[in-house]
């Protein structure tokens, strides 16, 4: 037998948050290392797995299956395709770095470990699940430690209300998608779960135009889709550094992912019928997601809306249904994801120091915090789509899907190119190269050694994809191909 | 029936049996032991309890095929048996969680009380003839009235009982009358038996329609269906903690269980026309359960219109009038036993410490002991029924039987229904978690009995909502007599 490399990653963070929760709480160095070493293992396999993967062979690998419940046909069915390796890749580092960056938290860290390590393995659950039943089991696990984490360790200020909308707004999504995924078993009539039967099960083309906007949007919500969009920002700001790192980085990927895997490809008809419809919520998204992060005058606000402008990219490159879109969206999951977590640790860096986010009240950090400023302009070179870093690799092939479909909508969704690029160049400008107030002119240090390779390993990250975009581009193609069979080679 | 006893008539009562001398050993040591020993009756009454299941489980278990015994007095069959055993570990889980409660946990009567109400809800689940039920339902009540008057000198708690005595009095006449009408035309007291007479039409449609409403409403007390649920918070709130607890999951689970019998296998002929009432009576009783839960302050009120709630949602499963209903309906049942329970055995170890039931005095909880902290987040998150927890599992399977029956609206209502749950048992999270108070200092002391149950309730809530196959089985086995 294989060594089960998908089931090892899925239950390592839980698995070690539970022995987290037996340290006693005063012990906060061990609480740290544990959750480090676990996190490194995590990181360590998802890397193993990438590199893994067999491109030449494709298809769903590293394939486990065990009966969960026989009379109803739920199994624990795990797997790995082209557009979810890269996704359980991005769940490693983000929650590689996201312990790195946690260090400082000293008010309950045991918890704290914990519950992102439950957020941890669900997320992981949900990108390998080739089980409907599973990836319910697992999403939900996803969603609630949120809420305890937010609440908790959040913004003061915001934070009750935010954990709150946010976890009403996911639960609302994921059980309207629940009641479809259940009308699809039912109507199949194979009396399973397993999704790959599922793809097979041809369901009636008037069924699959009632259930797909339900189940299309019902995930798409935690994919940050407007006009279901309003919990993300909010929640972002709320939320501490590691979480927003997790929330925009991994769980928006998880709305966006669940959105393909249920909706497009077991309900393709529908998809068919209702993308055009989608693709103007997703335009609205792009462009009215930027303009909205360009008037913001927090910092996370504006990273905070950025990300739902940019998640309206990846669900435009699965609405244009083509190959290009696709492929492009499913780069854009993974370079989004690693460009997020990467800005919202910049701005918890700032954050913890000068203890304001409010942009007029910030300025010179290049001097004092140099590693940090650069960080932060990969960033943002990466979010404007700039040649050589990851985003242009994701972008520009979902432009052109999107123009295949359709030039009108590229054209005005590359609008949000150049008010992503106002923004960014806005912030560097004020925040980094800005006059410093007195104020701080003392009490700012240079970030820890521990920051530095957190922010050095993410923006590497985004630079070798840049340069070297080989590295993912083809695996995510041979993903890419399996959705397109199902669409019937659209 | 010559009058001899064979063994399947044996293994048919062996529960009651041992259940009985349970109760004997405890009034014996009861009058044995001095004073200051006497909390020593609930580790004997959970000893017995868990004995009983134990040996239940390995000699007792029924054929596949139920068969009538007793002079078709009771069903041996598995419907009755997967809800004996949840009494039993109901009462055993119960027994523990009062022995530390002040004028409850040394006193003998109580857990005698206790246990003869378990041998009541035994027999409910498993009569099959109309005069067998309603001596089970009373032999069930009457404990339980004197059990949520336990505190004499708390005017709650007599309030509470006397509230509950007369609430159950009136129904049960209720359902009396019902029965009785039913007999009367048809000539017959068995259930088995009513479902033939109806068949041959010996029962006008109005009279029918009639018993079937009064019976109902003796049922819908049980499982506090709305509208008549009024009694449950009032009770909840006086009764003894660890007796509102059992209130709210055997006492509850044992209706259902007559419930699901009754009219499956009484009134099959009917059950087009009565599912419709049921989804109806279901809506209300979920929707009405979570507002009110909402604006609650104290705990045990909440959990009460919380339990409405549940039991709005088994309904559910109930109307579907499927197998696959009924599967459902056991399987919430038994995640919804242990979780509440847990949730109740919190409230009673709290209580002991803080002398309040407020939900604002959880302030800090998880400061000062997080341990409970994390039984309490466990069994809130089932209730609320988020995975990897049992009540996750439960509320799939009831909304799967609905868009099984094509009542997707049904579903619908009850997953909206769950986000309002979901908002008030957050709150209470945000209480124990997120809040500071000033006494964090000070400790909350878990007693050892309390401590074993809700170890033994947290793990079985992960139990049945992750290894959820065979409880499935169970379930499976339990329904699959109805059809």
């Amino acid at each position: 037998m294989q060594f089960p490399i998908i089931s090892v990653i899925v239950f390592i963070p839980i698995i070690s948050g539970m022995l987290i929760l037996l340290i006693p709480g005063e012990r906060k160095t061990e609480i740290r290392v544990t959750a480090l070493a676990a996190s490194a293992v995590a990181l360590g396999l998802s890397i193993l797995l990438y590199f893994s993967y067999d491109i030449e062979i494709a298809g769903y690998q590293f394939v486990e299956k065990y009966t969960w419940l026989q009379d109803l046909g739920i199994s624990y069915y795990v797997g790995v395709d082209g557009m979810n390796t890269p996704l359980v890749l991005l769940t490693g580092i983000v929650m590689f770095t996201g312990v790195l960056i946690s260090w400082g938290i000293d008010d309950r860290p045991r918890e704290f470990f914990a519950f992102l390590f439950i957020l941890a393995t669900g997320v992981f659950g949900v990108f390998v699940s080739l089980d409907l039943f599973m990836l319910f089991f697992f999403y939900e696990i996803a969603v609630f430690p949120m809420f305890l984490l937010i609440a908790i360790w959040g913004w003061k200020v915001t934070r009750e209300y935010a954990a709150m909308k946010l976890t009403l707004y996911l639960f609302v999504g994921s059980v309207v998608a629940l009641v479809g995924a259940l009308a699809m078993y039912f109507t199949s009539g194979l009396g399973t779960f397993d999704m790959i039967a599922l793809e097979g099960a041809a369901f009636p083309v008037v069924f699959q135009k009632f259930w797909f906007p339900f189940v299309f949007l019902g995930f798409a919500v935690l994919g940050g889709i407007w006009p279901f969009h309003n919990w993300s920002p909010d929640g972002h700001v709320a939320a501490p550094t590691a979480v927003s790192m997790f929330h925009a980085g991994v769980l928006m990927k998880l709305g966006a992912f669940a959105a393909l895997r249920v909706g497009i490809m077991l309900l393709p008809e529908g998809a068919k019928f209702w993308m055009p419809f989608i693709i103007l919520l997703t335009i609205v998204n792009v462009v009215y997601g930027a303009y909205i992060a360009m008037v913001q005058s927090d910092l996370k606000y504006v990273i905070g809306f950025s990300s739902v402008s940019h998640m309206g990219l990846v669900a435009m490159g699965f609405a244009t249904l083509n190959r290009e879109g696709m492929i492009g969206a499913g780069v854009q999951m993974f370079s989004h994801g690693v460009m997020t977590a990467l800005f919202f640790a910049v701005v918890g860096m700032i954050y913890d120091r000068a203890h304001t986010r409010l942009i007029p009240e910030l300025g010179g950090f290049s001097k004092k915090m140099p590693l940090v400023t650069v960080a932060f302009i990969v960033g943002g070179l990466v979010s404007m789509g700039m040649p050589g870093f990851s985003g242009f690799i994701a972008e520009f092939p979902i432009f052109m899907g999107v123009w295949r479909m359709q030039p009108w909508i590229a054209i005005v969704a590359s609008i949000s190119i150049v008010i992503t690029a106002s923004y960014i160049i806005r912030i560097i400008s004020k925040v980094f190269f800005g006059k410093m107030p007195e104020e701080y002119a003392d009490h700012i240090h240079d970030v820890t050694v521990l920051d530095k390779v957190a922010l050095v390993l993410l923006a590497g990250i985004l630079f070798i994809l840049g340069v070297y975009p080989s590295i993912m581009v083809p695996l995510v193609e041979s993903g890419v191909d399996n959705i397109l069979r199902l669409l019937g080679g659209a | 029936m010559s009058g001899s006893i064979d063994s399947t008539m044996t293994f048919a009562l062996l529960p009651e049996i041992l259940l009985l001398f349970v109760a004997g050993f405890v009034l014996v040591f009861d009058l044995v032991w001095s004073d200051d020993r006497k909390r020593g009756l609930g580790w004997l009454t959970a000893g017995g309890l868990i004995l009983t299941l134990v040996v239940s489980l390995i000699f007792a278990r029924p054929p596949a095929e139920g068969i009538l015994v007793w002079g078709s007095m009771l069903r041996y069959d598995w419907l009755g048996f997967v809800f004996k055993m949840l009494f039993i570990f109901g009462a055993a889980i119960t027994a523990l969680l009062s022995m530390d409660v002040k004028d409850l946990g040394t006193r003998g009567e109580f857990y005698i009380l206790m246990v003869v109400s378990t041998i009541g809800m035994g027999l409910m689940a498993a009569s099959a003839d109309m005069i067998m039920l309603y001596l089970a339902i009373e032999t069930t009540s009457i404990p339980l009235y004197i059990l949520a008057g336990f505190f004499k000198t708390d005017q709650k708690s007599t309030e509470s009982g006397f509230k509950y005595l007369l609430f159950g009095a009136m129904t049960s006449a209720l359902l009396v009358y019902g029965f009785s009408l039913l007999f009367g035309y048809s000539g017959t007291t068995s259930i088995y038996g009513l479902a033939g007479a109806i068949q041959a039409g010996l029962i006008a449609q109005a009279p029918l329609i009639g018993s079937v409403f009064l019976i109902l409403v003796g049922f819908s007390f049980k499982v506090s269906a709305v509208p008549f649920h009024f009694w449950a918070p009032d009770v909840y709130e006086g009764a003894p903690t660890p007796v509102a607890g059992f209130l709210s999951t055997a006492s509850k689970a044992a209706g259902f269980a007559v419930l699901i019998r009754f009219f499956m296998s009484a009134l099959p002929s009917l059950s087009t026309d009565w599912r419709l009432v049921i989804a109806i009576i279901s809506v209300a009783t979920m929707t009405l359960g979570n507002f009110l839960a909402i604006t609650q302050n104290n705990i045990k009120r909440m959990l009460a219109y919380s339990s409405i709630a549940h039991a709005g949602y088994i309904l559910v499963g109930v109307a579907t009038v499927l197998e696959l209903g009924m599967v459902s309906v056991v399987f919430y049942l038994i995640a919804y036993l242990v979780t509440n329970l847990a949730a109740f055995g919190i409230v009673v170890t709290f209580w002991r410490t803080s002398h309040s039931d407020e939900i604002k005095d959880y302030d800090g909880l998880s400061r000062r002991a997080p341990g409970l902290a994390l039984a309490m987040l466990v069994a809130f998150l089932s209730l609320a029924g988020m995975p990897p927890f049992g009540g996750f599992i439960a509320k799939v399977l009831v909304f799967a039987a609905a868009v099984k029956a094509d009542m997707v609206w049904l579903a619908v209502i009850g997953v909206l229904n769950s986000i309002i749950g979901l908002y008030y048992y957050l709150i209470v999270l945000k209480h124990v978690y997120l809040y500071r108070s000033d006494n964090e200092e000070s400790l909350v002391v878990v007693s050892t009995p309390a401590r074993i149950a809700l170890v033994v309730l947290t793990a079985a809530i992960l139990i049945v909502g992750i290894g959820f196959a065979p409880w499935f089985e169970w379930s499976s086995s339990a329904a699959s007599i109805l059809f």
